[in-house]
């Protein structure tokens, strides 16, 4: 069982969080523009990445605030933690 | 009976407190503070088990958790453990244990036969002759499993409690043998957390019954000074009688405390395991390590014991294992058992495959006037129940005249030593081979942890203390508790003593001797031998991990502790490789067997999973309702009047709709309030339909669907106001869809400005169907005007019943006119009650979530997740109209994708079967012809499928391929019996399929 700082509440056991895969995937605006190729990549296809990994956790039993961290997939080591917040204060 | 194998003096066993226990149902004596194996050793009994497959004679061999043939059910009933390790197991009065695996008893066990056969059953025997003919192997496996099989499984109800905690700590010691009692004591001075646990019932390990002075101090003063300065820290806690089994990721120790194990069972209370969740900054493993057998025919005889065990049993219980004894020893360490025996009063001689070293305790033994053999090793050894005799062979050297053969009653082996590097491997570090020490060792730190003592290979004692202080010391400075005031511990001084290395020897004589001579083993509790090992290289095997899967070495209770290391060191002779290359198997968790109880805990039963009840539970179990689960939800299923069955109930609560009025209990449904400015955008693009249109005061059907086009769940949504709606989901769907609905607020669009509640237990829900359903609420609602015009289908408003606050929508679905009221929860008893009385004079009628179901399918309404199974799309459904075309949405660029949007995909369908008695079996597959054949091409399956009491006769809901244009077709349904049903396509709506009836006035 890993433990995993939420960027909100500090270090908590796994069980309090669901993972939610490969980050950085931002949704097609223009989906009926795409190929049916390109609309299946964004659909299905994830990095299966050996080494440092950029993804997405929420802290379903906590605060239910989603996050990314960096997670090395050979070792289970967290590199670093973000807020999704900050990202969404600058596009605004 | 006498404890005729009892020293007079010595040992830590309490010699005024005996104990009564049970073997085999003979009684015997033994003392407080033995453990069972001890007890049997102090009444000379050695032959205590058959063995696995050959039942062979078997005995005690080790003296701890490494046990692999002194296996007992323990007690029966109830208390029954299965397997239980004598030496593991602290004796009370009225123990009672049995030998595993021989029946009737050890000294008639039928199965006794086996070992005359033993050349013929070697590895892989049962997969090779047992393959034919194939439809016979359920036969030969109960026989098999019969006759092997190891304790019995309990029959009853686990009785005890168990209970999990979790701890922090800075440094968690693994130990509390001498290595970890120095790192105790030198991280606890620093004021950091500690956690010390031990597997013992008391502190002290192999110092329990030293002779070695610490510092000046004897070991026993050492260990009560040591153990009694912890007490007094505050920060540290000493876990006793608790085993760490696992380590996990990130530091998270789990281990196991036996709390009432030890105690008589009628004096058990309380809670009987623990399991401990410990999350630890840093990590001391100091587990020691364990003796390795030496490896040579029959060295499985009872009498055959490994000199640690010989040690702990004189030194620690006082029992005698052998009057006469042949050491075999490629170390030094077998020289301190032949002291203790010696000292003892046996008679002992010595079989050393090395030259004479003049090492301190070889000379100890030689001034002692212990016979050494040199430069010679046991051949064989000979005995029926109990080791008789030993053949002796010279090892480079001729052997002195008349020493070929000696007669012995108990055979000493001493091959060295394992550090116990299990946690060290589980923590993701891989062990290297050490030729000098002739052992793995741990290497490369993995995750934040270090080894010490005799787990990272330093045997000495001087070794462990020095090592155990350097670690405290060092794990609390990397937690920041440095040693600030000098209170660290100095080095205690320990008697120095000359060793000479070890002679690994790791089977006797060529391959030739090993497969024809009699049987060397390795793993004692699978039965593996040397020529297993031969046997499976000449078959193929190379890897160690196929090697233990193909022989079984390493599998059953003791995980290989005893055996694995001499198995991985023959294979590597066998192949003409090192050690080193040949590698270890996987050590994983657990390190010893964890019961059920404590991996269960309390979660059992009622505390498995939460049970969620609606306001009306009580209600529904005062009118006999019978329940099913929905999610955590118990759901009133029916209502069975006295004399009814299912199907009765559910007929009569059907037709009560249909032709009058019932009341269902809708309060599970999910309910998510949604508001904020952006709430059109967010349900615009979170449903396909186009919600800016729907007025306040109105609902609309929505499906939800995922981004592959998939339906994910479907309900009603009510605008409130403009900024404001009610979202409802099915009952099991609704934590899903409140999560769906906040990770795209949160990741894609945390722009908008959209706030969800969860809102599912603020409201109960009573729904009022059937043509009477206006009547009834006109009676207990005034300030509503539910006249057809002014409260039109799919509409809602806001009233009150009895001054009780309640939101009345009109929706339907039965296809009866029916109205669903939303009340505070607190409330809802009092309004279901009022609704109850006012319908009373239409005979109203309760009804359960099967006649729902029956209702529902006579109008082709589908249940996401019944009828549709996450590859369904709402073309699918025939509910494509309700893709707007004007917008985006999520999903919707898949369904035009080339395989969503093909028209000749499984389609919901009704079926009406040929025979209107036969109600489909749901999940039954569609064929479009009667087939026996194997392989049959699948049509689709049925998805739902009732008896309709009103239509009289069995109707179905399906899902076919091309189903929408096979309309009238037949196809073939098969049943469980073999036989075939008949159905025809025709459309999902059965009943009233004008929609007139929710429009009755």
């Amino acid at each position: 069982m890993l433990v995993i700082r939420c960027p909100w509440c500090g270090e908590r056991a796994e069980t309090e969080f669901n993972y939610g895969g490969e980050a950085d995937i931002v949704r097609p605006t223009d989906a009926e523009h795409l190929s049916d190729r390109e609309w299946g990549d964004y659909v299905f296809m994830r990095k299966n990445t050996l080494g440092l990994h950029r993804e997405q956790w929420v802290h379903s039993h906590g605060c239910r605030r989603w996050f990314v961290a960096e997670r090395d997939t050979r070792t289970y080591q967290f590199k670093s933690y973000e807020k999704l917040g900050a990202h969404a204060m600058e596009k605004s | 009976m006498s404890q005729s194998c009892r020293l007079p003096h010595g040992g830590r066993v309490q010699r005024s407190a005996p104990v009564r226990f049970f073997f085999n149902d003979k009684p015997y004596d033994g003392l407080a503070g033995d453990t069972l194996a001890s007890a049997l050793i102090a009444n000379g009994v050695h032959f205590v088990a058959r063995s696995w497959k050959y039942h062979r004679p078997r005995g005690i061999v080790a003296a701890g958790v490494e046990e692999p043939n002194a296996l007992v059910q323990l007690e029966t009933g109830a208390y029954t453990i299965p397997n239980a390790r004598a030496t593991e197991i602290e004796l009370y009065e009225g123990l009672r244990a049995t030998s595993v695996n021989a029946r009737p008893d050890i000294e008639h066990d039928r199965m006794a036969v086996a070992r005359y056969f033993s050349r013929f059953i070697a590895a892989g025997f049962y997969y090779k002759t047992f393959m034919w003919p194939r439809a016979w192997w359920p036969k030969y496996e109960e026989r098999i499993r019969d006759a092997a099989g190891l304790g019995t499984v309990p029959d009853t109800l686990d009785p005890d409690r168990y209970e999990k905690t979790h701890a922090h700590c800075d440094v968690l010691i693994v130990g509390a043998g001498p290595a970890g009692l120095a790192a105790a004591v030198a991280a606890g001075r620093t004021g950091a957390r500690v956690i010390l646990v031990d597997n013992q019932p008391e502190p002290g390990g192999s110092l329990l019954w030293s002779t070695d002075t610490l510092g000046g101090e004897p070991a026993g003063q050492w260990i009560r000074r040591v153990t009694d300065e912890l007490a007094t820290m505050p920060e540290v806690c000493v876990l006793p009688r608790t085993t760490a089994f696992g380590y996990q990721d990130h530091n998270l120790v789990t281990a196991c405390e036996r709390l009432t194990d030890h105690l008589p069972l009628q004096q058990r209370a309380g809670v009987r395991e623990r399991l401990w969740k410990i999350r630890a900054r840093r990590v001391v493993l100091a587990t020691g390590a364990h003796e390795r057998p030496l490896v040579f025919g029959n060295n499985d005889l009872p009498g055959v014991m490994l000199a640690s065990a010989v040690c702990t049993y004189i030194n620690h219980y006082g029992a005698l294992p052998g009057r006469q004894a042949v050491v075999f020893t490629n170390n030094d360490s077998g020289y301190q058992a032949a002291l203790d025996l010696k000292r003892n009063g046996a008679q002992v001689v010595v079989v050393d495959p090395r030259t004479r070293s003049g090492s301190g305790l070889s000379m100890r033994a030689e001034q002692a006037g212990i016979r050494i053999i040199q430069q010679a090793v046991i051949e064989h050894a000979v005995g029926g129940t109990r080791v008789s005799g030993v053949r002796l062979q010279g090892h480079g050297a001729r052997l002195p005249a008349g020493t070929e053969s000696l007669s012995c009653d108990l055979l000493v082996m001493a091959g060295g030593w394992n550090p116990v590097i299990h946690l060290y491997a589980q923590s993701g570090g891989k062990p290297r081979w050490c030729d000098q020490r002739a052992c793995f060792v741990p290497d490369v730190q993995v995750q934040p942890q270090i080894s010490v003592g005799a787990a990272n290979g330093d045997f000495s004692l001087a070794q462990a203390l020095s090592g155990g202080v350097r670690a405290g010391i060092e794990a609390s400075a990397q937690c920041d508790f440095a040693d600030v005031s000098g209170k660290a511990p100095a080095a205690w001084a320990t008697h120095a003593s000359t060793e000479s290395p070890i002679l690994p020897i790791w089977s006797i004589g060529s391959g030739k001797a090993a497969t024809r001579g009699p049987k060397q083993f390795i793993d004692y509790q699978n039965d593996v031998s040397v020529s297993d090992i031969h046997l499976a290289v000449r078959e193929g095997y190379r890897s160690i991990e196929h090697v233990k899967r193909y022989t079984a070495m390493g599998f059953g209770t003791d995980q290989g502790k005893l055996g694995n290391i001499n198995g991985m060191a023959v294979l590597a002779g066998v192949l003409g490789q090192s050690i080193s290359e040949t590698g270890t198997t996987t050590f994983r968790p657990n390190y010893t067997p964890v019961s059920f109880g404590t991996i269960a805990g309390r979660e059992l039963g009622d505390m498995f999973d939460p049970i969620r009840k609606t306001y009306l539970y009580e209600w529904h179990v005062a009118h006999g309702a019978v329940f099913e689960d929905v999610g955590n939800w118990k759901r009133a299923r029916h209502y069975p009047r006295p004399g009814e069955d299912m199907d009765a109930a559910v007929a009569r609560e059907c037709l009560a709709v249909r032709h009058s009025v019932g009341l269902l209990d809708y309060s599970t449904l999910g309910k998510i309030d949604v508001r904020g400015p952006d709430s059109v955008t967010f349900l615009n693009r979170i449903y396909p339909n186009l919600w800016d249109k729907l007025k306040p005061g109105r609902c609309r059907y929505g499906l939800m669907l995922d981004e592959n086009g998939m339906i994910l769940d479907d309900g009603v949504n009510l605008r409130l106001a403009e900024q404001h709606f009610l979202v409802s989901t099915t009952t099991g769907g609704a934590a899903r869809v409140m999560s769906w609905m906040e990770r795209w607020l949160q990741t894609e669009w945390p722009d908008l400005k959209v706030y969800l509640t969860s809102i599912t237990d603020q409201y109960a829900t009573a729904t009022v169907a059937g043509p009477n359903a206006r009547k009834v609420l006109q009676k207990v609602c005034q300030d509503i005007n539910f006249d057809k015009e002014a409260f039109p289908f799919m509409g809602f408003k806001e009233g009150t019943i009895d001054g009780v606050f309640v939101r009345i929508l009109r929706v339907s679905f039965s296809g009866e006119l029916s109205y669903e009221v939303y009340m505070p929860a607190n409330l809802g008893q009092h309004v279901w009650n009022l609704l109850m009385a006012a319908g009373e004079e239409f005979g109203i009628t309760p009804y359960g979530t099967e006649a729902m179901h029956v209702l529902r399918a006579e109008k082709g309404f589908i249940i996401v997740g019944q009828d549709t199974d996450g590859s369904m799309t709402p073309l699918d459904l025939g509910m494509g109209g309700m893709v707007s075309k004007a917008k985006d949405c999520l999903g919707k660029r898949s369904l035009s994708r080339s395989d969503t949007a093909s028209p000749h995909r499984k389609q919901l369908v009704g079926l009406l079967p040929s025979d209107p008695t036969c109600v489909l079996p749901e999940g039954g597959q569609i064929l479009n012809a009667p087939s026996t054949a194997a392989i049959a091409a699948m049509q689709g399956h049925v998805t739902s499928s009732y008896m309709s009491p009103i239509l009289q006769r069995s109707i179905a809901l399906a899902v076919i391929k091309d189903g929408l244009n096979r309309m009238e077709q037949e196809v073939t349904i098969p049943l469980p019996d073999g036989r075939f049903a008949q159905a025809r396509i025709c459309s999902p709506v059965f009943y009233d399929p004008e929609g007139a009836r929710q429009n009755v006035d």
